[in-house]
């Protein structure tokens, strides 16, 4: 049976960390970290906020955009690498702030290729469960606090949360095809082991993320036949905006397929990808395929092709 | 038999991918030392694949072995034909 997203919400939280702000703390210039990045700022969450939080501002945009109800879901998914407890993770507690007492909630504690996954886990739930709520929540900062930052992530990454509602009912784009991948060998490379710093070795990211975004995104295309320069917009997880123009020129398209808010939001792991497609979608109606993709933590990556209706 | 010209053709390849003075000593490395940022990473590996005619696998993209000019003549001398 087909699936369909019906559209896209997100949510930011309040305070704008800049590249003076950040750059002071680690001993970088601002027009460095710009120069390496692409980014110019990014958001971090309160103290007291948590995923959950996050997460639930997401998906209430996402309902209000969709003019549903939570208690029309038939299962939300929470994708997050930053929750701060094991278990229970973040989908039990945005189950209750959405006030549902009985709809399944499932977490995907994978980081940046969180919220692609649950989107094509939602694509294949809607069938039996019903509409599924695919959010991706992080709060990055609280990976990269303490004394002293660690330059090579601190400047990265930032807070928020995106959401998307998957149905069985045609909507403004239908979920064609997927390709998802793993690689364990990579798992050290990028890893957080939920009380030290976050370990990030970032060539070796660099290196594998360079190929394999491509990659997945040439397998689904090739798959279904579709050229990338007929696809209206990459969609893709927002790590650094060099690695953004590295797909574009990997894929053979212009860097302005690849739509890219990195500069004004940082890298938010697993939410950066549906962040990204909420603003897309607010600024262009639907005109033909759009393609998702991720790639991040274990190595896991992949790509999802979707077809306006 | 090792290709004669095999040194000199990595050299190009390096000068393709950065404008930077090459280092002096074949074990300096080459992000340590500031001649390759991060990002020149796969466009090197994309030109040692076209200039040698090989193609480097997903579990060989590992930055220790593209490090400096010494660990590249030997990966090329493991895999370049």
């Amino acid at each position: 049976m087909p699936a369909y997203i019906q559209c896209f919400g997100m949510h930011a939280p309040a305070r704008v960390v800049t590249n003076e702000e950040i750059g002071a703390r680690v001993g970088k210039v601002p027009e460095w970290i710009e120069s390496a990045t692409g980014i110019k700022e990014r958001r971090w969450a309160a103290a007291e906020t948590t995923v959950a939080a996050l997460a639930t501002e997401a998906a209430r945009d996402c309902l209000r955009n969709a003019n549903a109800e939570a208690s029309s879901l038939g299962m939300i998914i929470v994708a997050s690498g930053s929750a701060a407890r094991g278990f229970p993770g973040p989908a039990a507690e945005v189950a209750a702030a959405l006030g549902l007492e009985a709809t399944p909630g499932i977490d995907v504690p994978m980081a940046s290729a969180g919220s692609l996954f649950g989107l094509v886990i939602a694509s294949r739930m809607v069938e039996s469960v019903g509409d599924v709520l695919v959010i991706g929540a992080e709060k990055m900062s609280a990976l990269i606090e303490g004394a002293p930052l660690d330059p090579n992530t601190a400047i990265l990454f930032g807070d928020g949360a995106g959401a998307a509602l998957v149905t069985a009912r045609v909507g403004r784009w239908e979920i064609v095809d997927a390709v998802l991948h793993t690689d364990g060998q990579f798992r050290g490379d990028l890893a957080w082991d939920g009380a030290s710093a976050l370990k990030m070795n970032g060539l070796s990211v660099i290196m594998q993320a360079a190929r394999k975004i491509p990659g997945a995104i040439a397998e689904v295309l090739a798959r279904q036949s579709v050229a990338a320069a007929d696809v209206q917009a990459f969609l893709l997880h927002q790590a650094n905006q060099n690695l953004l123009v590295r797909v574009a020129k990997g894929l053979g398209v212009g860097p302005e397929k690849i739509f890219s808010n990195v500069a004004r939001y940082g890298n938010t792991s697993s939410a950066s990808m549906l962040i990204a497609a909420a603003e897309w979608a607010a600024g262009n109606p639907p005109a033909g395929d759009v393609v998702f993709g991720a790639f991040g933590a274990g190595f896991n990556w992949g790509a999802v092709l979707a077809r306006s209706r | 038999m090792p290709d004669p010209t095999r040194r000199e053709r990595l050299l190009g390849v390096l000068k393709k991918v950065t404008t930077a003075q090459l280092p002096a000593d074949d074990g300096e490395s080459l992000f340590e030392s500031g001649l390759l940022d991060s990002f020149a990473l796969p466009d090197l590996v994309s030109a040692l694949e076209e200039e040698f005619a090989m193609k480097v696998p997903d579990r060989d993209l590992n930055p220790r072995k593209f490090d400096s000019i010494a660990r590249i003549e030997a990966y090329l001398d493991e895999h370049a034909s």
